[in-house]
């Protein structure tokens, strides 16, 4: 057995209580009928791993069907049809049932209680249900992949969407029930942070985790509903031809854009601003220091929260909307450049003159500080009008994207369930095996997606089934690349179940948090704290005389 | 490192295409500095803070000036960006008056292209170097997106709306034209090819109307003879909104089985319909007109190329 890596750590001071969350009761139907966060929480996880795995084999068929212009899968002919629905799946699967849920569900749900003392969320009840609609949605979403076909595109743009065939209507009503169940986890959060904080903390007591994923809430319950009405309506427009955004009867496929945009471009920080919540507990706990800038990356997610809402039309600088609107929209897709740009260098000044260990988690953080700077510059290119015209539509955007929602977002995931697995489940992973996934992890995104801001800007529109020959060569290494990305993940699952199978190791706080959660017991009891907590300093304190207290 | 802009971007075909690629690599070194700021000092402060057991951080909770610093420097930074940016959005968006119009119909999924003497061509432009071209585009069925990689522009092509694109070509050869806005199952194959003239070749060119036609005068394609070239012809010159094929009687007299067969006229006379009546009923309609219609048909004099009188005659000619 692998020895517990635990610099810093203070080894449980207290005898491990012998009911905790996981066993206090036993059964399916205690699960299925829990109210309890944490088991909510690991029951989203356990379904957005399984969203993240599906949506995973069609990203490894996209690429595969890219590596030759032959298109061969495994000696079968992937046909132009099959490839739209690939991308199309993949695309849906990934932002409607992974991304979007999957921190706020599952890690949220988990620690954010804790974090803030709380003996669960404010509304246990509506939190079971926003699980249950993400199943139902889930499920919808399944149906229609077996049941017909999809091929939109994750973006269901209109005209083509309300003209294709396929089950286009009951994909659009999967991603509106899994609508109402992100709105229900962000009212529970939002509530939860204003109403059950724990004695004597205040607003700027909150660790920084907590700050992010208020403002995340704060889009979740502004922003879907617009994007439910809009599904609404396209679905109104497929079945009963009213003619709101199909031209032949007197609709308009721009206005679809802005509707669809006005909730998407929020989503993308649904998406990152969770991300950035993680990385701010990550680096203060592994340079074992106090945070910096506490003020300044509570604002910024706040602030990145409020302009989200008003740079939608940056997707759509050459979609015909007004010339007008495109300059505006150019000039306040800038303002996003400020917030990010604060929350990076606060936490670089975190790391200096910190004493800091490498283990799993900080490794992903700091490939996120790289990933997200890649992510966030490539953004200027986009932003900048008139390179976007030449960049927008192709491979660029993809890359940046990806960069973004995957290379920050996913690996900040990653690195948030190293770093609360041994809380969740009272077991360390090894962690040897924990940092060599993670070396891969990089090594595989950028092998994966540095070839295509070349392929972009060389001229490569996305979605594309064939390609000019030319392209061949890049193609070929992002496919190979895909396959690193599989492989680091498949190992990260390995390292992290094979932890199960051993007796629960690990100590309360392995790695010497300062923030609540790490108080009580790994796994926590199901009340979460033996009594209530009272905030005794403020977060992220590493001077000597907090951690004796 | 011309080299690297070669490998990152398409050929250069106009003195926009340079502009937006002096951007592009300006903020391609810029990004790349700003990388390195982030990128070294997290390596760097990982391994020069490294874990040592029992060591004290300082506890720094905060610092006002450099939260200003970084506020304001990247704001600074920006703003000038957005303004270079926009400066070169400004020159693509408003495409200069004397500019040549084509207009482009999009659908599922192959280009029209119609040039102002009324010829048309399919995934086939030819345009005359050193002068302004501009596109004014609509879409047939769903969204499309004319993007010309070389020029460096792009526009989506919607559905009952005009869009346009415009851009001055100065290298003479052939572009790659494509589509760059999801159109269904065969997006990836509405592409097509842009040849930059010069101007003793632009004009012969016009003068032919396209090239399309020369594979149905070649004899190589059975499928396609000089009467398919007629059908084609009578669909797109808009023969069809007077004409039938099938026998049935509008506007104008059918074209089944006509050829061949004698004529009555209107004032009482008959004529045999043999090639020189036909054409001369496209050139001069009103010369002899079929008894029981309006003299109303226009003439297609100048209207129609050579090869599209000739393929229409084939084609009334196989309708025996």
């Amino acid at each position: 057995m692998e020895p517990v890596v635990t610099s810093g750590a203070r080894i449980g001071d207290r005898p491990r209580p012998k009911k905790n969350y996981l066993n206090e009761t036993k059964g399916i139907w205690s699960w299925m009928t829990t109210v309890d966060h944490k088991r909510i929480g690991i029951m989203y996880l356990v379904g957005t791993l399984i969203a993240f795995l599906l949506g995973g084999i069609f990203a490894l068929l996209v690429r595969l069907t890219l590596l030759t212009p032959a298109h061969k899968l495994f000696g079968l002919q992937v046909t132009a049809e099959t490839y739209n629905r690939f991308f199309t799946l993949h695309g849906a699967i990934m932002v409607f049932l992974f991304i979007i849920p999957s921190i706020p569900g599952s890690l949220t749900n988990f620690v954010l209680p804790l974090m803030l003392g709380a003996k669960d969320v404010a509304f246990p009840k509506l939190n079971l249900a926003s699980f249950y609609l993400w199943i139902v949605g889930a499920v919808m979403a399944i149906a229609s992949m077996i049941i017909g076909a999809v091929d939109t595109g994750w973006t269901f743009y209109t005209p083509y969407s309300t003209t294709t065939s396929g089950t286009v209507t009951l994909m659009t009503a999967a991603v509106f029930v899994l609508g109402f169940s992100s709105i229900f986890t962000g009212l529970n959060f939002i509530a939860t942070v204003h109403k059950l904080r724990a004695p004597g903390m205040g607003w700027f007591d909150m660790p920084l985790f907590v700050w992010g994923m208020y403002s995340t809430a704060v889009i979740q319950v502004l922003a879907t509903p617009v994007l439910g009405i809009t599904l609404v309506l396209l679905m109104l427009e497929r079945v009963f031809q009213i003619g709101i955004f199909d031209s032949r009867i007197g609709g308009d496929p721009v206005l679809f854009q802005h509707f669809f945009w006005f909730y998407s471009h929020p989503a993308v920080y649904i998406m990152i601003l969770p991300g950035m919540a993680i990385i701010s507990e990550l680096i203060p706990t592994f340079s074992r220091k106090t945070i910096f800038g506490y003020r300044a990356i509570a604002y910024s997610s706040i602030s990145l929260a409020l302009v989200s809402f008003i740079v939608w039309g940056h997707h759509m600088f050459v979609a015909g909307q007004s010339q007008l609107a495109t300059v505006v929209f150019s000039a306040l897709t800038f303002l996003v450049a400020i917030p990010s740009g604060v929350k990076v260098f606060n936490w670089l000044c975190t790391m200096y003159q910190g004493n800091i260990s490498l283990e799993t988690p900080m490794l992903y953080a700091i490939s996120f500080l790289m990933l997200f700077a890649i992510g966030g510059l490539t953004g200027i290119f986009l932003g900048t009008l008139s390179t976007d015209v030449h960049l927008t539509d192709t491979y660029f955007v993809v890359a940046h994207f990806h960069y973004v929602m995957m290379g920050s977002t996913v690996t900040a995931f990653i690195g948030g369930l190293y770093y609360w697995w041994p809380k969740m489940t009272g077991r360390m992973y090894s962690e040897k095996w924990g940092r060599v996934t993670a070396v891969i992890w990089f090594i595989g995104f950028n092998a994966t997606f540095l070839p295509q801001f070349i392929l972009g800007s060389r001229g490569m529109p996305r979605r594309y089934y064939n390609y000019l020959d030319q392209f061949q060569p890049l193609h070929a290494f992002s496919t190979v690349g895909s396959w690193i990305i599989g492989l680091s993940l498949f190992m990260s699952a390995a390292v992290l179940l094979a932890s199960l199978r051993k007796p629960a190791d690990a100590p309360d706080n392995p790695w010497g948090g300062t923030t609540l959660e790490w108080e009580t017991s790994s796994p926590p009891i199901t009340h979460n704290f033996e009594d209530q907590p009272v905030l005794e300093h403020e977060p992220y304190d590493y001077r000597p005389k907090a951690v004796t207290h | 490192m011309d080299w690297l802009r070669a490998w990152m971007m398409p050929p250069q075909g106009s003195e926009f295409a340079k502009e937006i690629d002096f951007i592009y690599m300006a903020l391609f070194w810029l990004c790349t500095v700003l990388f390195f700021m982030i990128a070294i000092p997290s390596v760097y402060f990982a391994w020069r803070y490294r874990y040592k057991p029992g060591r004290v951080t300082p506890h720094q909770t905060h610092n006002t000036t450099l939260e200003v610093l970084w506020s304001v420097g990247p704001l600074i930074l920006c703003v000038g960006i957005f303004f270079w940016g926009l400066n070169g959005w400004m020159k693509y968006a408003v495409a200069p008056g004397e500019a040549m119009e084509i207009s482009v119909t999009a659908k599922q999924w192959l280009w029209q292209f119609e040039y102002p003497d009324g010829s048309r061509t399919i995934n086939d432009i030819h345009v005359p170097i050193n002068k302004p071209v501009k596109f004014t585009m609509t879409s047939e069925d769903v969204l499309h997106d004319f993007f010309v990689p070389d020029m460096r522009v792009k526009h989506d092509i919607i559905p009952g709306r005009y869009t346009q694109v415009w851009f001055t070509p100065n290298v003479l050869g052939a572009h790659v034209f494509t589509c760059a806005e999801y159109c269904g199952k065969d997006h990836s194959g509405m592409h097509g090819t842009l040849t930059v003239d010069n101007d003793a070749d632009f004009a012969k060119w016009m003068e032919t109307g396209g090239t399309e036609w020369e594979d149905y005068f070649n004899g190589k394609d059975p499928k396609k003879t000089p009467a398919d070239w007629g059908k084609i012809t009578f669909e797109r010159v808009g023969c069809n909104s007077c004409h039938t094929v099938d026998g049935s009687k509008s506007k104008g007299p059918s074209w089944k089985g006509v050829y061949g067969s004698m004529v009555e006229l209107n004032n009482g006379t008959s004529v045999l319909a043999d090639e020189a009546y036909i054409r001369e009923s496209m050139m001069s309609p009103q010369a002899k007109v079929v008894k029981g219609f309006d003299p109303i048909m226009p003439t297609f004099q100048g209207l129609l190329k050579p090869n599209q009188a000739n393929g229409l005659v084939a084609y009334i000619e196989s309708l025996k």
